[in-house]
């Protein structure tokens, strides 16, 4: 249970610039916890940009940010404050 | 147990390759999920983590998609001639060996027009990190057959197929004498960050092949799908063998993959080669060269 | 500023046109050159390999011209003055970057030690055929600098002034010499090193913000950068603006390429250098350069004992070509005689300028060897009498 809370201590999220997504996918077909999803609106160039399914499903990998060849998401960890 | 962010503001780290690029050029010319972008992050996350002296790394490119990454780097930017990339870092590097030399080009740039100065830069054992991005195609002409398309795979040039043997890069690197030779594919970005991260620390020749999608002028032509298939195809062929044969990762059309750090070995480089050389000759006459 | 002494060999040597440029090119301060052996250029090449060891010199031999001349142009942008040597066929080659050294400003030296062609043509034997290809060759339109050396001597000084031109103008400048000058041996003077003079890089000098890597100054020419400063140059052979960033638009190309082919012609009265000899009253003018500057003298003294007014002007400066000059030139004299070992490249130039206010007449040679005086002479005398 100890270990349990220390984990959870940290979490992670993502910024996304929906304007420069090209819509690839590549975000939400290789995040490994399945947090993202295609949003349903449509940025200026006509793309779906990523959104976050769930910010408890994010863990900060950052793989979003490796994978994104247009710098349109990353990732990120923080730390929690529990209430 | 619920949570809320913490000084979101302050503690929301801003994108650290965006630091590495020059952000006033963007968007970029690179097509929808196309590979090069991706691997342009694994190269920023190297850099960042290799801990070089930024104000020391110049980056050169020849011709082509991957030909314009040298220009959106956010250092000494060296955008040459078609296949030249090479004999330029050449001159760079030996006129000024402070410096790290990146060369960052296509498989066009580097295996057909500029083989030549590859294998002779391999064979010298030139200090500089060799980044070569392989779509299989030349993309920025519109999809004409490369030393690298697969025999069977189309293209404008090889309409009913090419029937060519293509090149086995990382056989091809290794024996014309480079130190670091690996090949990972755009899908395994961590790979490619930490090998792009040995490579820029290897002394040496050393090479980094990346295998990524060219959705618009490989995957379409060839009915592979766009881009995203293409990665997913990498993911599911790729297979990991470190040390393995050069000899028998040669690449097939759609077939399996074999990625890895194959080479990493060490060898006496130009520059410290001629040093030797001079001081055995001349003695105390010669002061070792140092730009 | 004065040459480094450190390999300025100071004195009188007894050497030929191709070792004297190689001396010309330490004395001006280049310590990187690369090359590919060609003759009959090669000599430059031996020398150079043979004395940059301990003096501080990078000399590589690449794995051909092409690789050469643009190793060079990576040295340069890494703070060297650079160098490389060729003849005609590797001068083919270096086309393209050539084109890439004048749309970027990158300032360095190719020397073209000229044979006959076109192809392999006459390894060993001369010619001045590729005088149109110095100022043409590469695609599209920019401005560059040629020279002409008739002598050892020549080949030694006008290949410090290759350098200090490249700099000052930051182009590529072309040392066209032939195989004669290249292989001719003769007294060659070095002087002091306090003697020569050395025009420095132009350094940028400026404030950080202010810094833009294509700005021009007043000459048009801007001031220059070097890798691992940390000023980020963006270099590129695209159309470019100030910053170096790509700008594909006419708007662009107009701006960068005008000041490219402007920094030559709107500087050209600085640049150009010719000789005269008897040139004022003349009814006859022959202009020559290279080693048909020496051919055309017996040819011209004869003409002079059978009575007839001939000046002589010999080119130095073959690009930016002396066209003021030639202009006004051609209302003052009947005939001017151009030889040259080709089928006509600068007369060319010449009947442009003169443009029918005078005869011109041309005496071709294919190469393979010089002129026979005579058959200048011949061209000399019936030119006067108006035959063709």
């Amino acid at each position: 249970m100890a270990e349990t809370q220390q984990k959870k201590k940290v979490s992670g999220s993502v910024v996304i610039t929906a304007e420069r997504c090209k819509g690839c996918s590549f975000c939400v077909e290789f995040c490994p916890t399945d947090a993202l999803k295609l949003s349903d609106q449509y940025n200026a160039k006509g793309y779906h940009p990523p959104v976050l399914v769930s910010q408890d499903l994010c863990n900060g990998c950052n793989i979003c940010g490796l994978m994104c060849p247009d710098f349109a998401v990353y990732g990120f960890m923080f730390k929690k404050k529990e209430k | 147990m619920s949570s809320e962010l913490i000084n979101i503001d302050e503690s929301m780290p801003v994108n650290t390759v965006e630091e590495y690029l020059r952000m006033d050029r963007m968007p970029h010319i690179w097509c929808p999920s196309c590979g090069i972008g991706t691997t342009v992050n694994c190269f920023a996350h190297a850099l960042e983590q290799s801990g070089l002296d930024l104000q020391k790394v110049a980056i050169v490119s020849g011709i082509g998609c991957t030909g314009r990454v040298a220009g959106y780097l956010k250092l000494d930017s060296f955008h040459t001639t078609h296949g030249r990339p090479i004999p330029f870092a050449t001159g760079l590097k030996l006129a000024n060996p402070e410096l790290k030399v990146v060369v960052y080009s296509g498989d066009g740039d580097l295996t057909a027009i500029g083989g030549n100065h590859f294998i002779h830069a391999a064979r010298r054992n030139v200090d500089m990190t060799v980044i070569l991005i392989n779509n299989f195609i030349y993309g920025m002409t519109g999809g004409q057959v490369a030393p690298t398309t697969p025999i069977g795979a189309t293209a404008t040039t090889t309409p009913h197929g090419n029937f060519e043997e293509s090149f086995n890069l990382p056989y091809l690197a290794e024996s014309c004498g480079a130190v670091y030779v690996a090949r990972w594919t755009a899908y395994h970005v961590r790979h490619v960050q930490k090998a792009i991260k040995e490579a820029l620390l290897k002394k040496g020749f050393s090479f980094v092949e990346i295998l990524a999608p060219c959705p618009t002028l490989f995957s379409r032509r060839n009915k592979l799908g766009d881009g995203l298939d293409q990665m997913i195809y990498f993911k599911e062929n790729s297979e990991i063998k470190n040390d393995a044969d050069t000899k028998s990762v040669g690449l097939t059309f759609q077939g399996k993959i074999t990625v890895g750090k194959f080479v990493d070995k060490e060898r006496t480089t130009y520059l410290d080669a001629m040093n030797e050389f001079y001081s055995k000759k001349f003695g105390d006459k010669y002061t070792p060269y140092k730009g | 500023m004065k040459a480094d002494p450190k390999g300025v060999l100071t004195g009188a040597h007894f050497i030929d046109g191709d070792h004297a440029c190689a001396e010309g090119a330490i004395a001006a301060g280049c310590r990187f050159v690369a090359g590919y052996p060609i003759t009959p250029s090669t000599e430059v090449v031996e020398r150079i390999a043979d004395r940059f060891p301990l003096i501080n010199g990078m000399f590589i031999q690449m794995e051909d011209e092409i690789a050469s001349s643009i190793a060079i142009q990576g040295a340069v942008w890494a703070g060297k003055k650079a160098m490389t040597v060729t003849s005609g066929p590797g001068f083919s080659l270096m086309m393209e970057h050539i084109g890439l050294a004048a749309m970027t400003e990158t300032p360095c030296v190719f020397v073209d030690v000229q044979r006959a062609g076109p192809s392999t043509g006459l390894p060993t034997q001369p010619a001045q055929g590729d005088m149109m290809q110095a100022r043409w060759g590469s695609h599209g339109d920019y401005g560059i600098i040629a020279l002409c050396p008739n002598s050892p001597q020549e080949c030694f000084n006008l290949t410090i002034k290759a350098f200090n031109l490249s700099e000052q103008y930051r182009v590529p400048v072309l040392v066209m010499m032939d195989e004669c000058v290249g292989h001719m041996t003769e007294r060659v003077i070095i002087p002091k090193a306090e003697d020569i003079e050395i025009y420095p890089r132009r350094y940028y000098e400026g404030t950080r913000e202010d810094f833009l890597l294509f700005k021009p100054e007043n000459d048009l020419v801007p001031a220059i950068v070097k890798a691992g400063d940390g000023y980020n140059v963006h270099v590129t052979g695209l159309t470019h603006d100030e910053r170096g960033y790509p700008v594909m638009t006419a708007a662009a190309q107009e701006k960068l390429v005008h000041r490219l082919v402007d920094k030559i012609r709107v500087n050209a009265d600085k640049i150009v250098e010719y000789k005269l000899d008897q040139v004022e009253g003349a009814d006859i003018v022959v202009i020559s350069y290279g080693i048909t500057s020496r051919t055309a003298i017996p040819a011209i003294e004869q003409a002079r004992k059978d009575g007839l007014k001939v000046g002589h002007m010999r080119l130095i400066v073959a690009w930016p070509f002396p066209e003021k000059y030639i202009c006004a030139l051609a209302s003052q004299v009947k005939a001017f005689v151009v030889p040259e070992i080709n089928y006509g490249q600068m007369v060319l130039e010449v009947e442009r300028c003169v443009g029918g206010k005078a005869r011109v007449d041309l005496v071709p040679h294919g190469g393979g060897s010089v002129h026979n005086p005579k058959d200048i002479h011949n061209v000399i005398i019936n030119s006067v009498k108006g035959k063709n």
